[in-house]
């Protein structure tokens, strides 16, 4: 199945153009990429770390999961919705980009990993130590690969 | 006082050169900045929203404070060594650069909004560590950190953009405000 035309289709459709042919609209919506990916690191973080016995030890790791979990959805739909307008302006360059296969593929098994075995591990008081470690481990490589593949688009081309 | 002097010397050591003409490191060092954000800003955020009450309510301020203090220190740290080694890559451009320039200025504002937060209402941490809705003074801090650290991102992002650069015709406020002179321009 070639997706050639599929990519091809989100350069000319109506945001694609949009995007591109703005002078700040790329600049802007990147910006907002940016916050969003704090705000997502700050999440992903506060539980991970928690996980590896680092950061705020003294709570549960199911509290701090519950905490961190508005701003992780929030942070992942404004990084999904910014992403789609950045990836539209220039699909055609990302079908042909390793790092953008790279990162749409980690993050769809990042996403998952997270939003089932990751999240039942961190909400189950009963979870072991060695389990939430390499839980944290796995989210924490997972999230990485997706932001450095996503800078590495930009480089590449 | 300008520091285009310093700024033209730096760019003509070995090292600049080096790291400007380099294929990966300028990538690899810019990469590290940008995912360094996830670190430092993302546990500064969660301070921040402790401070104003809006996350973390049943924990401890000065808990947080603690246990995400040396993170946020480790990040930073990550942030300024890579911060310095992408102007040291490109300082005349950097340093004429509004962006840059407009960046500079709020980090100061978020240090000097650290240091008044730690100087003051933090001092009496023991009486409202707890609380789930921390005094006004407090609030206001975390706010206003949320808010300037946002923008120093964005004016970072925005770095990368020429609209405002030296080498073409600009308006006499953006000449001004980059330290732009007509011969810069010539050059």
């Amino acid at each position: 199945m070639n997706l050639l035309p599929w990519f091809q289709w989100c350069e000319e459709s109506g945001l694609g153009r949009a995007v591109r042919e703005s002078v700040w609209a790329f600049a802007v919506i990147e910006s907002v990429h940016l916050l969003a990916l704090a705000t997502m690191g700050g999440a992903v973080l506060l539980v991970d770390l928690r996980m590896l016995n680092l950061g705020l030890r003294q709570r549960p790791v199911a509290e701090l999961a519950g905490e961190a979990r508005p701003f992780q959805n929030a942070a992942l739909i404004v990084l999904v919705l910014s992403g789609i307008g950045l990836f539209a302006s220039e699909a055609t360059k990302c079908y042909y980009s390793v790092p953008f296969s790279v990162k749409i593929a980690t993050l769809f098994v990042a996403t998952t990993f997270t939003y089932t075995i990751r999240r039942r591990v961190a909400s189950s008081p009963d979870s072991s130590d060695t389990t939430r470690m390499a839980v944290a481990l796995v989210s924490v490589t997972l999230w990485f690969i997706v932001a450095a593949a996503g800078r590495w688009i930009g480089f590449s081309g | 006082m300008s520091l285009l002097p310093f700024c033209e010397w730096l760019a003509g050591t070995p090292g600049s050169i080096a790291l400007h003409e380099s294929l990966f490191m300028y990538p690899l060092i810019e990469s590290v900045h940008v995912l360094t954000l996830c670190l430092f800003v993302g546990m500064t955020m969660m301070l921040d929203l402790r401070l104003t009450g809006l996350a973390l309510r049943k924990v401890p301020v000065v808990d947080v404070v603690e246990r995400l203090q040396p993170w946020m220190f480790l990040g930073f740290a990550v942030m300024v060594v890579s911060g310095v080694l992408l102007f040291y890559a490109i300082p005349i451009r950097s340093y004429q650069n509004i962006f840059f320039r407009t960046k500079c200025i709020f980090l100061v504002l978020a240090g000097v909004n650290a240091l008044t937060f730690h100087t003051g209402v933090f001092r009496k941490i023991s009486s409202w560590s707890r609380d789930a809705e921390p005094p006004a003074r407090a609030r206001f801090a975390g706010m206003a950190s949320l808010f300037l650290w946002a923008v120093v991102i964005v004016t970072g992002r925005m770095i990368a953009y020429n609209w405002f650069d030296c080498d073409k015709p600009q308006p006499r406020w953006v000449q001004v405000a980059t330290g732009c002179s007509s011969d810069a321009q010539q050059q």
